[in-house]
């Protein structure tokens, strides 16, 4: 029932920028995959590929047994888009929105409540409202509803709980664990680190090239070498400085503390180094602890490593 | 088709949701017929007159009196010198300055000739041109009432002898004249806008992106975005119809469905042009230049305020490619004169012909994919 998606070789070039470069990867039926990358990465462009808006430069993909090109009107049957802009009708009620997209997959909101059921029983109070009066989440689940409404067996979500608070994002995940479970394949982007952990696949994208793609307990793997999370009175000059200790690679802002990583393998040693530089440099209440890294500490070294190749 | 009517459905509860846009629908027409019937007149009335007397007699006075008579001039007094006369034009309170020759009414007499002078501010040549006319004829109806005094005895009548007839209009009024063209501007107006406005705002709200990824057809979406205006200018054209009758009391002497019929071809037509700039621009603001651009340029080609036979000729080889100016002059002549089908039928081909093309070219424009 649920579909799997084969991107081969794709490139997309719009006048004299590159958006895509040779992205190749494939995706199983029936998993959540997420691709995660800063603004402007080719998320977009990659996801308008696969739902037919956007015709390659050069490349295939596939969805199920269909060429997005050559297909495009399977495509279009099968596949729930829901862009990252709200693209739904603002003056339109909740009702009027789920009923016009079904009426125009020759369904009907009836036909397929099922499917929705989860997701609008949250909304159904509001129904009577128009779409341009509710909450961002809310936004949100209503443009999942209507990316379901002709049950779809891949969907496909461009950044959806961006600009959404944490509950709200935290509910629509949920959301997607239970789409899942129906057999429907889904692709989300998404700019929140944490939200990666919650895919079976991710994909690391940056410049339009593919960094890395695992699952996310295996991205976290493969990290290299030892996390520490250091911390010192003055926070905003720390970073310079940590820059330029030896043997650090790695240095980011990570919510309190910056995160840094060792390039020797003597934990000891390196932490008695890094303190007494820090000393000699004037800080006090200087704390170095080794920490396990999580997702965002591997795409942050992958992506900074990107930088210092590219 | 049934997509097409739920697409249908969507639009009219879009546009009956608008609280901004229903009075702009219905209202504004209404008022651009009642304002612009009234204002747009070629007609010309109380011509301010300044007169030079430099004769001062009985017949220089006759002569002023059939000026001042006349509902055309509005006399505004004797100029002292040439010098107060020019002045009085250059300021704006007199339109038309008549110098009356020293020794007018003597050389009259002795001479069997007088000397007039009339000066005419030009500013506005076709005005001009018309008070001049109106001045010439009133002195050529003095002159020959001062012949037929002077010779009671010999009957000398006019050899030819002109009746004039108006027909259509019989009182030469301008109303009439312009009421239908003025209809023609109003659904065009509403036709072009409301067509060029809808499919780029769903491009700019972004709407569009999840219309493209649903299967619907080209020619589904962009029927169901010319329709509902389709319908509303038709509305709207019944609309000024009524008040011409009721309130200019101007009915359709023609066939009122034949006027309908080609309405609905020719709002096929502009509301495709509309259609063809939507798909082409990317914001509201873009498309609204646009169709004003090509607004302006086809209603003041269209004969609506000037006689197309008045244009230069590359103007009225334009006029071919100009919609506005077919069914101004079709209007007209089913309004007005009564014309039938087999009367138009070469302009409602045309018009066809435009609605054919255009329609089929905005559906092409419309991609799905970007």
């Amino acid at each position: 029932m649920s579909v799997h998606i084969n991107i081969n070789k794709i490139c997309k070039s719009y006048d004299d920028v590159e958006a895509l470069k040779d992205i190749t990867l494939s995706i199983n039926a029936g998993e959540i995959f997420g691709f995660i990358g800063p603004d402007g990465a080719g998320k977009t462009s990659l996801f308008r590929i696969l739902t037919s808006l956007l015709i390659p430069t050069s490349g295939t993909a596939t969805v199920g047994d269909y060429d997005v090109v050559k297909d495009y009107k399977k495509i279009r049957q099968s596949t729930g888009y829901m862009p990252g802009r709200f693209s739904l009708y603002l003056d339109l009620t909740v009702e009027e929105n789920l009923n016009f997209y079904a009426s125009i997959f020759n369904t009907s909101l009836k036909e397929n409540y099922d499917l929705i059921k989860d997701i609008y029983i949250q909304i159904e109070p509001f129904k009577k409202r128009r779409a341009g009066d509710l909450s961002g989440g809310m936004k949100q689940k209503l443009a999942l509803s209507c990316a379901l409404i002709h049950s779809p067996k891949l969907i496909i979500l461009d950044e959806p709980t961006t600009g959404v608070d944490a509950v709200s994002r935290m509910e629509f995940w949920e959301l997607l664990k239970k789409m899942q479970k129906r057999g429907i394949t889904i692709i989300v982007s998404t700019p929140y680190m944490d939200e990666a952990a919650l895919c079976d696949h991710v994909a690391l994208i940056q410049g339009g090239k593919l960094l890395a793609v695992d699952k996310p307990e295996n991205i976290v793997k493969s990290f290299k070498g030892s996390l520490f999370a250091v911390s010192a009175n003055n926070m905003h000059k720390l970073i310079y400085d940590l820059d330029n200790l030896m043997n650090t690679s790695n240095v980011f802002r990570f919510g309190e503390t910056i995160h840094i990583t060792s390039n020797i393998d003597d934990d000891l040693l390196y932490t008695e180094n890094a303190h007494k530089h820090l000393s000699e440099s004037g800080y006090h209440n200087i704390t170095i602890n080794r920490v396990e890294p999580v997702i965002e500490d591997c795409f942050l070294a992958l992506m900074d490593q990107d930088m210092v190749k590219g | 088709m049934r997509t097409l009517y739920y697409i249908l459905q969507k639009e009219f509860i879009q546009v009956f949701r608008d609280k901004a846009m229903l009075p702009i629908i219905f209202i504004i027409p209404v008022l651009q017929l009642l304002i612009l019937s009234y204002t747009a007149t070629f007609e010309i009335k109380n011509v301010d007159l300044i007169v030079l007397d430099n004769d001062r007699t009985p017949t220089s006075r006759e002569l002023v009196n059939k000026f001042s008579g006349s509902s055309f001039y509005h006399f505004n007094g004797y100029a002292d010198n040439f010098e107060s006369a020019k002045q009085m034009i250059k300021s704006g309170k007199a339109e038309q300055l008549i110098i009356i020759e020293p020794n007018f009414e003597k050389k009259l007499i002795n001479e069997k000739k007088g000397d007039i002078q009339i000066i005419t501010d030009a500013i506005n040549g076709s005005a001009a041109s018309m008070m001049l006319v109106y001045a010439q004829s009133i002195i050529g109806d003095f002159n020959k009432n001062i012949i037929i005094a002077q010779y009671p005895s010999q009957h000398i009548g006019m050899p030819i002898k002109i009746d004039s007839l108006f027909w259509y209009n019989p009182e030469l009024n301008y109303i009439t004249y312009m009421v239908p063209g003025i209809l023609v501007l109003l659904v065009t107006i509403i036709g072009m806008f409301l067509g060029s406005m809808n499919l780029v705002k769903e491009k700019e709200i972004g709407t569009i992106e999840q219309i493209n990824v649903t299967p619907i057809k080209k020619y589904q979406f962009i029927a169901g975005k010319l329709i509902p205006f389709w319908i509303i200018a038709n509305i709207d054209l019944a609309i000024g119809l009524l008040l011409a009758y009721f309130v200019f009391g101007i009915p359709v002497i023609g066939s009122v469905g034949l006027l309908f019929f080609v309405a609905s071809v020719y709002l096929v037509g502009v509301l495709s042009i509309g259609l063809v700039i939507s798909t082409l621009t990317n914001t509201m603001q873009q498309a609204m230049f646009i169709s004003w651009f090509f607004l302006v340029i086809f209603i003041l080609m269209s004969g609506l305020f000037t006689p197309i036979e008045s244009m230069p000729h590359w103007a009225q080889i334009m006029n071919y490619a100009n919609p506005v100016s077919y069914f101004i002059k079709i209007n007209r002549m089913i309004m007005l004169k009564g014309s039938g089908l087999a009367d138009i039928q070469q302009d409602l081909i045309i018009l066809a012909v435009f609605a054919i093309v255009l329609f089929s070219f905005s559906i092409l424009r419309y991609r799905k994919t970007v």
